[in-house]
């Protein structure tokens, strides 16, 4: 029980925080203007990692892999925003929350059609993982792609705060996120406002999927599935309602099932997910507007 | 009068089209007859769902739950005596030693089914709109990892084998029907009145003097237990399930019938679970019969493709579903006699 939580499993588990905090923010930004629980980002997430998969098999350049990764991710959400959320705007958030449901089960079927044209499941993608060598750093071996994880998410999440306090459209988009009707009468305009938080969280999708694909080379259908439910789990027990509560609840879930994983023998984590999901049951009925919210009233109602 | 007439048509519609289907079914060959079979037990199990989320206008991905505690309740339950300790040997002594019959079985997995959603519900009810939604699906997540997990009380991660396959059209029938008159008769009762005027209206319906948290409770319980009963004929009908046969998938294809077909009526919930079982059905007939190269087990992708289309395009363009939310009327005697039927009359239902 009290195995080894040495050095390394302390950084990779913060690696996986990093990436996961990176995946919370994407989903809070779209919920922040949307009030809408993106289901299928983890779904944005495979579509990056297929085209690494993919580019790679064709003996692209890494860095053209890379951009296209991004590239695919963008207009994938704008597609998603344009076809299915748009129409939706109107709609309770359980009509939308099942909406994305059925559109993660579309894409990953999608996918699965288009991998299994080879006869196999799960593409390889090769280019990428040369980040996952690990290297020395004072006598503890540590994962190159942990390292990278932890200042990608430092720096993303910087420029995003920069952003959003220090430029007119950040400012709009929190004023969006309060109150959207308040901020549409001021003369914030929804569709740019929107239009730009889709932007940003498909451009933090296609750093996760780079970050994912490094440490998990081979791509399937299902790939960042169990990651997506594990990160809005931790977004919503954090406290969907804001950035920071929402970034804090997806890296405190991430560090926790990291450090857990790797201290743990496997035989005795197999009833950790139930031990994770009960922890949110209790979370959702004790304290419904999430653990690191303070004092505001929550959307999440109760009765 | 014709209200009373109006009330026969409703519960009629639905009852008809499922021993319809039935009826055809046990025409057909042998082959063909399995989908007829799943057509009517899918009815079942989009019902059982529909008397929760329909009624109440909570979202709801935990009703699998239900179906999958009975279908192993019903599973482990009526495996023979004399096979049970070889396939099942680290059962609790009292569900190894014991088997009992079809029938009870049955009447197992709806007890089983609504006191699982009994417990559930206590705590849960108390929540609405997102967190119903994430909460009823960490529910999902518990009872998959339990029954993947722990072989005290089931097979684990391997198949739960060697169930007797008593659930024929004729049994899936009777055990639909049932399950449809007793949703009818939930939502003309009390109970499912009150719970109907809170998802109209939360406020005006606690200003009236209803409890919300404890109608939702005895809707949540109501629906596990046909869930369950839902899951009992299921396990028989197939013989064998894994604990991943009610899980992701079986909680996917389900609410796409009920959305497909309008959540928030009984004839939109019968209407959607055959029309979409029915095309699942062809789908995966054209798949077998293309057979374009799907060499691997998973032959479902263009199935699931082409479901999952039909669904996010019903939710986006219509999300009162085909049958816009309604319970089956008829429509010429409306149109003949307008005089006679005051508008009121259709729309309060």
């Amino acid at each position: 029980m009290i195995a080894a939580i040495d050095a390394q499993t302390i950084v990779d588990a913060l690696g996986l925080g990093a990436v996961y905090a990176l995946m919370a923010v994407g989903i809070g930004l779209v919920f922040g203007v949307l009030r809408l629980v993106n289901f299928a980002y983890g779904q944005i997430v495979m579509a990056g990692a297929y085209t690494l998969a993919f580019t790679s098999q064709a003996d692209w350049p890494t860095w053209a892999g890379i951009g296209t990764c991004f590239l695919v991710c963008v207009v994938l959400s704008a597609l998603m925003d344009r076809l299915v959320f748009r129409p939706l705007r109107t709609q309770s958030p359980a009509v939308m929350l099942v909406t994305t449901f059925a559109v993660a089960f579309l894409l990953q079927n999608v996918a699965l059609l288009i991998d299994v044209r080879d006869g196999t499941i799960g593409e390889p993608a090769a280019s990428v993982a040369s980040l996952n060598r690990a290297v020395t750093v004072w006598g503890v071996e540590i994962r190159k792609v942990s390292i990278v994880a932890v200042v990608v998410a430092i720096v993303a999440l910087g420029l995003l705060a920069l952003l959003l306090t220090r430029t007119r459209i950040g400012l709009q988009m929190r004023a969006a996120a309060t109150d959207f009707g308040t901020a549409r009468l001021l003369g914030v305009r929804a569709n740019t406002v929107i239009g730009v938080a889709v932007l940003l969280s498909a451009l933090l999708a296609g750093a996760v999927a780079v970050i994912l694909t490094v440490q998990n080379p081979l791509v399937t259908p299902d790939f960042a599935l169990k990651d997506t439910i594990i990160v809005l789990v931790g977004v919503v027990v954090g406290g969907i309602d804001r950035l920071w509560t929402a970034m804090l609840g997806g890296f405190a879930i991430g560090f926790v099932t990291g450090v857990i994983n790797g201290a743990l023998p496997t035989d005795k984590t197999v009833f950790l997910p139930s031990v994770v999901f009960l922890l949110v049951i209790l979370v959702l009925v004790i304290r419904p507007e999430g653990l690191f919210a303070r004092g505001r009233t929550s959307l999440v109602e109760r009765l | 009068m014709s209200r009373r007439l109006d009330d026969t048509v409703q519960l009629l519609a639905p009852v008809l089209l499922v021993v319809a289907t039935a009826i055809v079914g046990s025409f057909t060959s042998r082959a063909t007859e399995i989908y007829f079979l799943t057509a009517v037990l899918s009815v079942a199990i989009v019902v059982a769902i529909y008397v929760f989320v329909g009624n109440s206008g909570v979202l709801s991905f935990g009703q699998i739950s239900f179906v999958a505690v009975g279908a192993f309740a019903a599973g482990v339950m009526t495996i023979p005596l004399e096979s049970k300790t070889g396939v099942l040997p680290d059962l609790y002594p009292l569900l190894r030693d014991h088997t009992i019959g079809n029938f009870s079985s049955l009447v197992l997995a709806a007890v089983v089914g609504g006191l699982f959603a009994f417990l559930v519900a206590v705590p849960l009810m108390r929540l609405s709109g997102l967190a119903a939604g994430i909460a009823t699906f960490a529910v999902l997540e518990i009872t998959h990892n339990l029954l993947r997990e722990w072989t005290k009380i089931g097979p684990g991660a391997t198949t739960l084998a060697l169930v007797p396959e008593t659930t024929d059209l004729f049994q899936a029938a009777i055990g639909t029907v049932v399950v449809i008159v007793i949703a009818f008769a939930y939502q003309r009762s009390r109970f499912g009145r009150s719970l109907r005027a809170t998802r109209e209206d939360p406020a005006a319906a606690r200003a009236v003097g209803i409890d919300v948290h404890r109608q939702r409770l005895w809707a949540f319980t109501l629906s596990g237990t046909l869930a369950g009963l839902a899951g009992g004929l299921y396990v028989h009908m197939l013989g064998s399930i894994t604990a991943d046969q009610v899980y992701l998938e079986l909680t996917f294809i389900t609410l796409a019938m009920l959305v497909i077909g309008g959540v928030s009526s009984l004839w939109g919930a019968v209407v959607g679970a055959l029309a979409v079982s029915g095309l699942d059905s062809f789908l995966s007939e054209a798949e077998q019969g293309v057979g374009v190269g799907f060499t691997i087990d998973l032959p479902q992708g263009a199935r699931l493709v082409i479901l999952g289309t039909l669904m996010a395009a019903v939710l986006v363009l219509r999300p009162s579903g085909i049958t816009g939310g309604r319970e089956f009327s008829l429509p010429r005697r409306r149109r003949s006699a307008p005089a006679a039927a005051p508008a009121p009359e259709g729309g309060a239902q």
